[in-house]
C-alpha cells in the first residue's frame, strides 16, 4: 500500500491520529475541568504554614500510600461523610516556577485516605508521635519514621514542642523537641477536612451500598444484615491512641482500662466526651480528646457497640448499656 | 488466613452477585491458570518421554540393541569434536549464535554502550526496588531522610523506566532501524549525544528525588522538567535520527518495526510535552492528564517500541518470516485508538467525569483487538518452529514475552471494569500488574534482544549456563512476587469493602509482602547473573573460532573468490 511507503504519511497519520485522540480525552476535559470548578464556599487558602506542610508532604512522597479523595463507592464512607467532586480539588494551581500542580489524589492506599483528616484525627500530639515512630501509636503500621523532623534538647525552651515518646522508641538523649516543619506538616494534615456541600449542589451518592435487609444471596448466613463489631469499630476510631489494650500511652493518651468514667455506672459522661471532646486533663500532660464521635457521625448504635466493647474489655466488667439508654442521652446532650 | 480467604469467597458482592460470578474475576483467574497450565502440559510431555525412556519403551532405536554390531566406524568414532570442557554436561546444550556479517564497529560500540548504561540502571533501579520490598516487612531498617520510602519509591520506578528499559531499547532501536532499513545510521554523533541526555536525565533525577526534590507527586512524572527536558531532548534526537535513517533506506517498504518504534518516538515526546506543559493542570486537571500521560508512557512507549523490536528479532531468532504483515498493521492502528482513551481507567469511581471515565473502561476492552492480534501473531510465527525454544537461549525470553504480553495486557482489561476496580484498586494488586507487565513483556522481550543482538556485535557469547539461571530465577522470582501480591491484594479490597478497620488490612498482608520480598530478592539477584553474562559478552574470553585457526587465511581468500565471482 503506497500510504505504509512513505515515512512521511505514515508517521504524519499516526502522530495525527494519537493527538486527536489525546485533544479529545486529556486535553479539552482537562481545560473544561479547571474551567468550570470554583472552589467551594468554606474553604480557604492554605496559610503560610500548612503550605509548606504540603510542601513536605509533597518532598517526602507521602501520596505513594496515601489517597486524597472519596470515590463514590460505599467502602469510602469511612473516610469522608460525601464523595469528593471536582469543586474539591479546585484551589490546587501550580507550585512554583518549578514543580506542577499537585493535586494529591494518588493511585495506591498502602496507609489511610487523607481527604478529612483533619476531621478524623485532629490531635497534635498524636501527629507528632506518629511522626517521629509511627510504630509508637499503631503497633503494625508499615509506615517510615520521620525522626529528621524532631531534635533532641536537654533543656527545651518555653516555645518548643515536647513530644512524649515512649522509651522503646527513644533516639539520642534528651527531650525530643519538634521541628518548626514537624509542625509545619502538621499544620497540613489538619488543614485537610472535606466541607459540606452548599445548598442545592447534587451530593453525589455512595454507590455499591451493602443490602440493607434479608434479600442478600443464599450462603449469607448474617442474612445480610450487619451485626455491629464493637471491637472493630474501636480499632477504626479510637484504638490509635487508646491502643489495643485499652492502656493508652503514658504521658500521652490516659487508659480506658480501669477508668472511672468508663466504668461508671451511668453511661452519660462517657458518651459526652465521645461526641463533645474532652481537655480536663491536658495539665496532666494528656492529650485534648477530640469529638470524634460527632466528627465522623457515628450513630447510636455504633456508639452503643464501642462502649459496650470498651465497658467490657481488658478486664473492665460494667454492665452493657441498652440502645435506648443511648439514644436518650444523645438527644440531650 | 485460608480460613477468612473462604470466609470472603463464600460471601456475596454488595451488588448482590457471587464474586466467582464477575467477569474480571474469571477473566483474571482464567489468565493465571492459562501459565500454569502451559507449564503443567510442558512438564507432561517431557515427563512422559523421560518415563518411557527409563524403562526402555522408547520404541524403534531400541530394536537393534542386542545385536551385536560394531557401530565405530574405521579410523575411530566420526563425532570427536564434542565440546567436553565448556560445557556442563547435565545441562541442555544451547545452539550458538550464528555467525552474521559484520556490523559497522562504531554503532556496535554505540549499540553496546547504550546497553552498559542500561545495564547498570537495572542493577541500581532493582536494587532500590529490592530495599523497598524490605521496607514493607521491616520499616525500621533505616531512618534517613534520603532512603525514606516515599523518597526512593519513584527513584526505583523512574530508574527502571527512563533508566533501563528506555536505554536498552533505544540502543537497541539503533541497530534494528539501520539493519532493517539497509543503511547506515543516519548520525551516530547524534546517537552519542542522545545518550548522554538521557542518562544525565537519570542520574540528576534520582539525586533530585533522594533530595526531596520532585514534580507533585504524578506516578513517573516526578522529574522536575529542567531535568524531564533532557530526557526529551535525548529522545527527540533519536527521533531525528531514526527518521533520517529511514528516508535514506533502501527500498520502498517501511518494515514494521520502523513503525512502531519510530511512533513509539513521536509519541512519547508528546505526552511528556503534555504533561508538562502548565495550561490545563490546574486542579482537577492536573489528575486527567496525570491518568493519561502515565499510561500512555506505559502503552505508547515501552509497548509501542518493544513490539518495534520483537516485530524483527523475534522471526529473525525463529530463521521464519513473521506470519502476518497485515496482522500487525491492524495491531498498530487499533493500539493507538484505544490505548489512547483510557488513561482515565486509574481513576474510576473518582470527581472525574463519568462518562470520561466510562471512554476509558470501553477503551480497555478495545485493547484486546491489539492484544489479541499481536500475540497471535507472534505464537504463529512460533508455529512449526516451537522445537527451537528448547536448544536457543534466547527463545525462551520471547516466549515468557508474549506470554506476558497476553496474559498481562487482558488482565489490564479486566482490572478496568467496575465489578473489579471496587475490589481492587487501590490495593497491591495494581502493583503486582505493573510487574507482570514492565517486567514480565517489557523486561523479558528487553532480554530476549539483548542476547540476540550482544554476540552478533562482539563475536562473544554468554555461557549458557548462566543464561539460563538468569531466565529461571527471574521467572519464578516474577511468579513469587505477583502471584501473593494478587491474593493479598483481593483480599485486601474485600476487607474494605467489608468494612472491617483498616489495620486489619495492614495485618492480613503482611505474609503476603514477605513473600514479594522473596521473589523480588531472586529477581534482583538473576539481575547481577545477567550483568555477568553483559560482561562475558563485552569483555570475556573470545572463543576459539576460524579466525584462529591456521586455516583461517585460506576461508577468506576463498569467500573472496567466490564474492568476486557472484559479483
Amino acid at each position: 500500500m503506497k500510504l505504509h511507503d512513505n515515512h512521511r504519511t505514515l508517521f504524519g497519520l499516526a502522530t495525527a491520529l494519537f493527538v486527536t485522540l489525546t485533544l479529545l480525552v486529556a486535553i479539552i476535559p482537562a481545560l473544561n475541568n479547571q474551567r468550570n470548578n470554583a472552589p467551594l464556599p468554606g474553604t480557604r487558602q492554605l496559610t503560610s504554614d500548612e503550605f509548606a506542610g504540603k510542601q513536605l508532604f509533597i518532598a517526602n512522597g507521602c501520596v505513594a500510600c496515601h489517597t486524597q479523595q472519596v470515590r463514590k463507592v460505599a467502602m469510602d464512607k469511612g473516610w469522608g461523610p460525601r464523595p469528593s467532586i471536582a469543586a474539591d480539588y479546585a484551589r490546587n494551581g501550580r507550585t512554583d516556577l518549578w514543580r506542577n500542580t499537585a493535586t494529591l489524589m494518588g493511585t495506591g492506599r498502602t496507609g489511610p485516605d487523607l481527604t478529612n483528616v483533619g476531621n478524623r484525627q485532629p490531635s497534635i500530639e498524636w501527629h507528632l508521635l506518629h511522626l517521629y515512630n509511627p510504630r509508637a501509636v499503631v503497633a503494625d503500621s508499615v509506615m517510615p519514621a520521620y525522626p529528621w523532623l524532631f531534635e533532641n534538647k536537654r533543656l527545651p525552651g518555653a516555645n518548643d514542642k515536647v513530644v512524649s515518646v515512649p522509651d522503646a522508641f527513644t533516639r539520642g538523649d534528651g527531650e525530643i523537641v519538634a521541628t518548626p516543619e514537624a509542625l509545619q506538616l502538621v499544620a497540613y494534615l489538619q488543614s485537610l477536612k472535606q466541607v459540606a456541600l452548599p445548598d442545592g449542589t447534587p451530593t453525589p451518592e455512595f454507590l455499591y451500598q451493602r443490602p440493607a435487609t434479608g434479600d442478600s444471596t443464599p450462603g449469607d448466613d448474617a442474612g445480610g444484615l450487619i451485626k455491629l463489631d464493637g471491637g472493630a469499630l474501636y480499632t477504626t476510631y479510637c484504638q490509635s491512641c487508646h491502643q489495643a489494650n485499652g492502656e493508652g500511652l503514658k504521658g500521652a493518651f490516659p487508659p480506658l482500662k480501669g477508668s472511672p468514667i468508663v466504668l461508671d455506672g451511668n453511661p452519660a459522661r462517657l458518651i459526652d466526651i465521645i461526641m463533645k471532646g474532652y481537655d480536663a486533663r491536658v495539665s496532666e500532660g494528656y492529650a485534648i480528646m477530640p469529638p470524634i464521635g460527632t466528627m465522623s457521625g457515628l450513630t447510636a448504635e455504633e456508639i452503643q457497640a464501642i462502649i459496650n466493647h470498651e465497658r467490657s474489655s481488658w478486664g473492665n466488667d460494667a454492665p452493657a448499656v441498652p440502645l435506648d439508654e443511648v439514644k436518650k442521652l444523645l438527644q440531650t446532650d | 488466613m485460608p480460613t477468612s480467604l473462604c470466609l470472603f469467597l463464600a460471601q456475596a458482592t454488595p451488588g448482590g452477585t457471587q464474586l466467582w460470578g464477575e467477569p474480571g474475576v474469571i477473566i483474571t483467574l482464567v489468565l493465571v491458570l492459562l501459565p500454569l497450565l502451559l507449564a503443567g502440559w510442558l512438564a507432561a510431555t517431557k515427563g512422559r518421554g523421560a518415563v518411557a525412556r527409563l524403562f526402555g519403551r522408547g520404541g524403534d532405536c531400541e530394536s537393534g540393541t542386542d545385536l551385536d554390531v560394531d557401530h565405530t566406524p574405521p579410523g575411530g568414532p566420526l563425532i570427536g569434536n564434542i565440546d567436553q570442557a565448556g560445557t556442563v554436561r547435565y545441562l541442555p546444550s544451547k545452539k550458538r549464535a550464528v555467525q552474521r556479517p559484520k556490523v559497522n564497529p562504531e554503532l556496535s560500540r554505540l549499540v553496546l554502550w547504550y546497553l552498559g548504561t542500561a545495564t547498570f540502571w537495572l542493577l541500581f533501579g532493582t536494587s532500590v526496588g529490592e530495599y523497598l520490598g524490605i521496607k514493607f516487612v521491616a520499616p525500621d531498617v533505616d531512618q534517613v531522610s534520603w532512603l525514606s520510602f516515599g523518597r526512593l519509591r519513584p527513584v526505583h520506578t523512574n530508574a527502571v523506566f527512563w533508566g533501563w528499559a528506555s536505554l536498552a531499547m533505544v540502543g537497541l532501536g539503533y541497530y534494528v532501524t539501520a539493519t532493517v532499513s539497509n543503511t547506515p545510521l543516519a548520525s551516530l554523533r547524534r546517537g552519542w549525544w542522545s545518550l548522554i541526555l538521557m542518562k544525565a536525565a537519570v542520574a540528576l533525577g534520582s539525586v533530585s528525588l533522594m533530595a526531596g526534590i520532585n514534580n507533585g507527586g504524578g506516578e513517573y512524572r516526578e522529574y522536575i522538567w529542567p531535568i524531564m527536558a533532557l530526557f526529551a531532548g535525548g529522545i527527540g534526537l533519536a527521533l531525528s535520527n531514526f527518521i533520517a535513517t529511514i528516508a535514506r533506506r533502501r527500498g520502498d517498504e517501511i518494515y514494521i518495526s520502523n513503525w512502531y518504534m519510530v511512533a513509539a518516538l513521536i509519541f512519547v515526546v508528546v505526552i511528556t510535552t503534555i504533561a508538562y506543559v502548565p495550561v490545563w493542570q490546574n486542579g482537577l486537571g492536573e489528575t486527567i492528564i496525570q491518568g493519561y500521560y502515565m499510561h500512555q508512557g506505559v502503552g505508547m512507549w515501552f509497548m509501542m517500541f518493544l513490539l518495534g523490536l520483537t516485530y524483527y528479532f523475534l522471526p529473525q531468532q525463529l530463521n521464519t518470516p513473521i506470519f502476518s504483515y497485515s496482522l500487525g498493521i491492524l495491531a498498530f492502528w487499533t493500539q493507538i485508538i484505544f490505548y489512547t482513551v483510557i488513561g482515565t481507567h486509574h481513576f474510576v469511581f473518582s470527581s472525574i467525569p463519568w462518562s470520561l471515565q466510562t471512554v476509558a473502561i470501553v477503551g480497555s476492552v478495545g485493547m484486546i483487538i491489539p492484544v489479541a492480534a499481536g500475540t497471535t501473531n507472534f505464537l504463529l510465527t512460533f508455529r512449526g518452529a516451537f522445537h527451537k525454544v528448547a536448544s536457543s537461549y534466547t527463545l525462551p525470553f520471547f516466549l515468557v514475552g508474549v506470554v506476558f504480553y497476553f496474559t498481562g495486557s487482558f488482565q489490564g482489561t479486566a482490572e478496568a471494569f467496575r465489578s473489579t476496580n471496587l475490589i481492587w484498586h487501590f490495593t497491591d494488586f495494581t502493583v503486582a500488574h505493573s510487574h507482570i507487565t514492565m517486567y514480565g513483556i517489557i523486561t523479558f522481550l528487553l532480554w530476549a534482544c539483548i542476547y540476540a543482538v550482544v554476540p552478533r556485535l562482539t563475536g562473544r557469547e554468554p555461557p549458557h549456563a548462566t543464561v539460563g539461571a538468569h531466565f529461571w530465577m527471574a521467572l519464578v522470582g516474577l511468579l513469587f512476587y505477583v502471584i501473593p501480591l494478587m491474593i493479598g491484594g483481593t483480599l485486601r479490597g474485600l476487607s474494605w469493602i467489608y468494612g472491617k478497620p483498616f489495620m486489619d488490612s495492614v495485618v492480613l498482608m503482611a505474609p503476603y509482602w514477605l513473600w514479594r520480598a522473596i521473589g523480588g530478592t531472586l529477581m534482583w539477584l538473576s539481575h547481577w547473573i545477567f550483568a555477568y553474562n553483559i560482561y562475558r559478552m563485552v569483555a570475556g574470553p573470545k572463543p576459539i573460532g576460524l579466525d584462529d585457526a591456521p586455516v583461517a587465511g585460506d576461508i577468506i581468500a576463498k569467500e573472496a573468490l567466490y564474492d568476486e565471482a557472484a559479483r
